[in-house]
C-alpha cells in the first residue's frame, strides 16, 4: 500500500481529537473513534499521530487497532456492504448472500471493488433477525434477502 | 388530551422497514383531516413481534396493525381515527383459524408473556422523559433515597431472588453487597451493553424503547454500593440505542435527576458513555473493564472480582442492561411479588431473542419456568413452513442445543445448565430437519476462533485446532479418531481455559456430540451429510425418465462433469464433480436430485 503523507491540516485535526479528550491515554479506544469517524480508516501514519499525541507506544495504539474489529487499517468502499452473519441470519441462508454478493461484485469478503464504490464485510447481528437474512450498505437495511435479488440491490446505487 | 394514540415501532428492525416514513406519512394524514387535536402519533420502541413488523398500535382500544407500509397510513387515518372502523387486512391474522385478531391481547403471541424488563418497550416515547416518569418512572428511586438505606435496599434486591441476566446468573443483591462492603474513596457502577451474541438484541431493545429505566437502576445501585459514578459499556454498533441513551441522560440531568444532591438527598450521581469497539470477549466482565480503560480487552484471573478491584483498580459492580431493568420493578411492586414469578431458584421473567426458523421471530418476556413447547408452539405459532423441529440453541457460542426430548422441561438457570446448555444471554435461535448440525457447530466454532482474544492457549489453539477437525469432517475426510479427539479437546478447554468465554466455548461441539451423535457417524462414516448442507458431502444425481437433454446443466457446469448427447438424458461423473450446485440451480424440469 502507498504510504501516507498526513499533511498538517490532517495532524491538527488528530491533535484536536486528542486534546478533546484531555490527551489521556485511557481515552485511547474514544480517539480512536472520532478518529476512524474523521478519516474513515486507520492506517499507520494515523496511529503512529495518536500515538504520539497521547504520549504512548505505537505498539500499544497498534495492539488496540487489530484487537477490535470495529477499527479497520484499510479503507473502506464509498458504499460499505456488511452482511450479517448472525446465527439466525445464517439459519435462513446468509452464507448464500455472501456468495451471491460476491460473485456480483467479482471481490471477497473483506475486498473493495477497483473503483472504490463497494467493500464487502461480514457482521455479527444487527439485531433485525425478524428481517433474516440482512445486509447493511451504508446505513440502510436491506431484509429478507434471496441470492435472486442482489444483482437489483446493488444496481439500484449510483 | 388525545382521544387516541398512533404508537409506531422505532426499534431498529421495524425502522428497516420504513417505519420512520410512515410516522410521517400519518402525521400528514391527521394534518390533512385535521384531527391533529384527537390523535397524536408517537414513535415508540419495539414492540417484539418482529417477524411482523412494521407495527403499528392503536390506543386506547389496542389494535395491532402489522406490516403496515407508509402507503397505508392515509386508510388507518381515514377509516380508524376519522370513522372508528378498523383497517381489517392490516390486522393480524391468527394462522391456525385465519381470522383477524383485533386486539393485541387475545394475540398468541402476547398471551403467555409477563413483560417486566420490557414493561414501557412499545408504550412510550423513549425520547421524552416525561413519559417515563408517567408510568412511575424514577418513583423507585425517590422511594429508595426517601426511605431506604443502602443495606435495607440491597437486602429488597436479595430478596427478591433476581439473579444476573447477562450469562452466568449470578445472584444481582449478593454482587450490590460486596460491593458495597469493600471501602474506597471512589467505586463505579458499569452496564454492560455489549450485546455480543449473535441473534440477542434484547439489550439493545430496552436501551432502544426505555433507556431511562437503566439510568434509574444505575442510579439506585449507586446508592447501594456508595459510587457517584456511573458507566455504561455499549456496543458502538449500536448508532439509535446510543443516541436515545444520550438523550436520556441529558433529560435526568435537567430534571435533577443526576447530578448533584439527587432530589434534595445527600446522594450524588452521574453517568457517561463508552464505546465497544466489537469484541465479543468484552461481554467478560473483567475484559470489559479493561477495554473501558482504553486497553485491548483481555480478560484476568478472578480473584480479584471487580467488586474488590475493577475499572481504575476501585470496587466496581456490573450488571448487564436486562438485569438493570428489573430492578426499579422490585422496588415498586415489592420483592414478594417478584419472587412469586418463576422457578424455586430462578426468580422473575426472562427477555428470550426467538429467531430461526420459527414463525414468530421476535422478542418476547417469558416467566422462569416455562417450557420449550409454550415459547415454540404457542408464541413461537411453531417452525415455519410446517417443517419438523429439530434443536433450539440457547446460550449463543457459549450454549448448547436443546432437542425434541428437552420439549418440556421448564426453562431456568439450573435446568439449562443440567441440559448442557446455558441461559446466557437469551439467544433462542430454532432449527429445523434441514440444519445440519454438524454445520452448527462449526459455525460456532468459527465464530470462537475469530473472537478469542489469544491470551490463553487452551482458548486460542484448543478452539482452533477444533475448527479444523469439525472442517474435515464436514468435507468428509472424518474418521472415527477424531470424533474421540474432539470431545477430549473440548474437555480440556472447558477445564483449563482462562475466562468464562474460553471455558464455555466447547459447549456447542460438546451439547451436538451428545445429542445429534448419529449426524456426526453419517459425516464420518456414511460421508453423508443428512440435512443435505455440508456441500462436500452432496452427491448430486440426474434423473434419466426427467431430463429432456436440453443441455443446459452441461454447459454451466465449471468443471465439465456433465455429459450426454442432445436430447438424450446427461449423467454427472461423480470422480470429477466438485459439488458446486450449479446444474441443481440452473435445471428447469427438476431433474436433478441431491443426496
Amino acid at each position: 500500500m502507498n504510504k501516507l503523507i498526513l499533511n498538517d491540516c490532517h495532524k491538527k485535526t488528530i491533535k484536536d481529537i486528542c486534546d478533546s479528550f484531555g490527551n489521556k491515554p485511557g481515552e485511547l479506544i474514544n480517539v480512536l473513534h472520532k478518529t476512524q469517524e474523521h478519516f474513515g480508516y486507520l492506517p499507520e501514519e494515523v496511529q503512529n499521530e495518536v500515538a504520539v499525541n497521547l504520549n504512548m507506544p505505537l505498539a500499544k495504539v497498534y495492539g488496540v487497532v487489530s484487537f477490535y474489529t470495529f477499527f479497520t487499517m484499510t479503507p473502506k468502499g464509498k458504499y460499505p456492504i456488511s452482511i450479517c452473519m448472525g446465527t439466525a441470519c445464517f439459519v435462513r441462508g446468509a452464507e448464500k448472500i455472501v456468495e451471491a454478493v460476491e460473485k456480483e461484485l467479482n471481490i471477497k469478503v473483506g475486498g473493495v471493488t477497483e473503483d472504490g464504490k463497494f467493500s464487502v464485510d461480514c457482521l455479527r447481528c444487527i439485531g433485525a433477525c425478524g428481517l433474516a437474512p440482512v445486509m447493511m450498505i451504508g446505513g440502510k437495511v436491506h431484509g429478507r434477502l434471496e441470492p435472486g435479488m442482489i444483482k437489483g440491490i446493488l444496481d439500484s446505487y449510483e | 388530551m388525545y382521544k387516541m394514540q398512533l404508537l409506531v415501532c422505532g426499534g431498529t428492525g421495524c425502522r428497516a422497514s420504513a417505519s420512520a416514513q410512515i410516522v410521517e406519512n400519518l402525521n400528514a394524514s391527521l394534518k390533512a383531516h385535521g384531527l391533529e387535536e384527537d390523535a397524536q402519533v408517537v414513535t415508540t420502541g419495539c414492540f417484539g413481534f418482529c417477524e411482523k413488523g412494521p407495527i403499528v398500535k392503536v390506543i386506547p382500544d389496542n389494535t395491532f396493525y402489522t406490516q403496515v407500509k407508509p402507503e397505508d397510513a392515509e386508510e388507518i387515518i381515514a377509516e380508524h381515527v376519522l370513522k372508528g372502523r378498523k383497517v381489517t387486512r392490516l390486522l393480524y391474522e391468527n394462522p391456525k383459524t385465519q381470522e383477524h385478531v383485533a386486539d393485541s391481547k387475545h394475540m398468541g403471541f402476547y398471551q403467555k408473556q409477563i413483560r417486566i424488563a420490557l414493561r414501557n418497550c412499545g408504550f412510550i416515547n423513549p425520547e421524552n422523559i416525561d413519559e417515563y416518569i408517567a408510568r412511575d418512572g424514577y418513583s423507585a428511586l425517590a422511594q429508595v433515597l426517601a426511605d431506604l438505606t443502602p443495606q435495607q435496599a440491597i437486602d429488597m434486591v436479595k430478596q427478591s431472588g433476581l439473579r444476573g441476566r447477562g450469562g452466568a446468573g449470578f445472584p444481582t443483591g449478593l454482587k450490590w453487597e460486596i460491593a458495597s462492603k469493600n471501602s474506597a474513596d471512589q467505586k463505579y457502577v458499569v452496564c454492560n451493553a455489549d450485546e455480543g451474541d449473535p441473534g440477542a438484541f434484547m439489550d439493545r431493545s430496552i436501551l432502544e424503547g426505555d433507556p431511562n429505566s437503566i439510568i434509574e437502576a444505575m442510579a439506585i445501585c449507586g446508592y447501594c454500593i456508595g459510587a457517584s459514578k456511573g458507566l455504561v459499556y455499549i456496543r458502538a454498533e449500536y448508532p439509535l440505542a446510543i443516541k436515545r441513551l444520550q438523550i436520556a441522560i441529558e433529560q435526568a440531568r435537567e430534571c435533577g435527576l443526576l447530578g448533584e444532591n439527587i432530589l434534595g438527598s445527600k446522594f450524588s450521581f452521574d453517568m457517561e458513555l463508552r464505546y465497544g469497539a466489537g469484541a465479543f470477549v468484552c461481554g467478560e466482565e473483567t475484559a470489559l473493564i479493561h477495554s473501558m480503560e482504553g486497553s485491548r480487552g483481555e480478560p484476568t484471573f478472578k480473584p480479584p472480582f471487580p467488586a474488590q478491584s475493577g475499572y481504575l483498580g476501585k470496587p466496581t459492580n456490573v450488571n448487564n442492561v436486562e438485569t438493570y431493568a428489573n430492578i426499579p420493578v422490585i422496588f415498586l411492586k415489592g420483592p414478594e411479588w417478584f419472587s412469586s414469578i418463576g422457578t424455586e431458584k430462578s426468580k422473575g421473567t426472562k427477555v428470550f431473542a426467538l429467531a430461526g426458523k420459527i414463525n414468530n421471530v421476535g422478542l418476547i418476556e417469558v416467566p422462569m419456568g416455562i417450557t420449550l413447547r409454550e415459547i415454540i408452539y404457542e408464541i413461537g405459532g411453531g417452525i415455519k413452513g410446517g417443517k419438523k423441529f429439530k434443536a433450539v440453541q440457547t446460550g449463543g457460542p457459549s450454549g448448547g442445543c436443546l432437542t425434541q426430548k428437552h420439549l418440556d422441561t421448564p426453562i431456568d438457570f439450573d435446568s439449562l445448565v443440567a441440559a448442557g446448555s446455558m441461559m446466557g444471554s437469551g439467544g433462542m435461535i430454532v432449527m429445523d430437519e434441514d440444519d445440519c448440525m454438524v454445520g452448527i457447530a462449526k459455525f460456532y466454532l468459527e465464530f470462537i476462533v475469530e473472537e478469542s482474544c489469544g491470551k490463553c492457549t487452551p482458548c486460542r489453539v484448543g478452539n482452533k485446532r477444533m475448527l479444523e477437525l469439525l472442517e474435515k469432517i464436514c468435507n468428509g475426510k472424518g474418521n472415527m479418531g477424531d470424533l474421540e479427539q474432539l470431545r477430549n479437546l473440548a474437555l480440556v478447554i472447558k477445564d483449563t481455559a482462562l475466562c468464562g468465554l474460553g471455558q464455555t466455548s466447547p459447549n456447542p461441539v460438546l451439547s451436538t456430540l451428545d445429542n445429534f451423535y448419529d449426524e456426526y457417524l453419517a459425516h464420518v462414516q456414511d460421508k453423508v451429510c443428512p440435512a443435505g448442507q455440508c456441500r462436500a458431502l452432496r452427491h448430486y444425481f440426474i434423473n434419466p425418465d426427467v431430463c429432456t437433454g436440453c443441455t443446459l446443466c452441461a454447459r454451466n457446469c465449471p468443471v465439465q462433469a456433465i455429459t450426454g448427447e442432445k436430447r438424450q438424458p446427461h449423467t454427472i461423473n461423480q470422480e470429477i464433480c466438485i459439488h458446486c450446485g450449479v446444474c441443481y440451480q440452473k435445471c428447469k424440469f427438476n431433474a436433478i436430485t441431491v443426496q
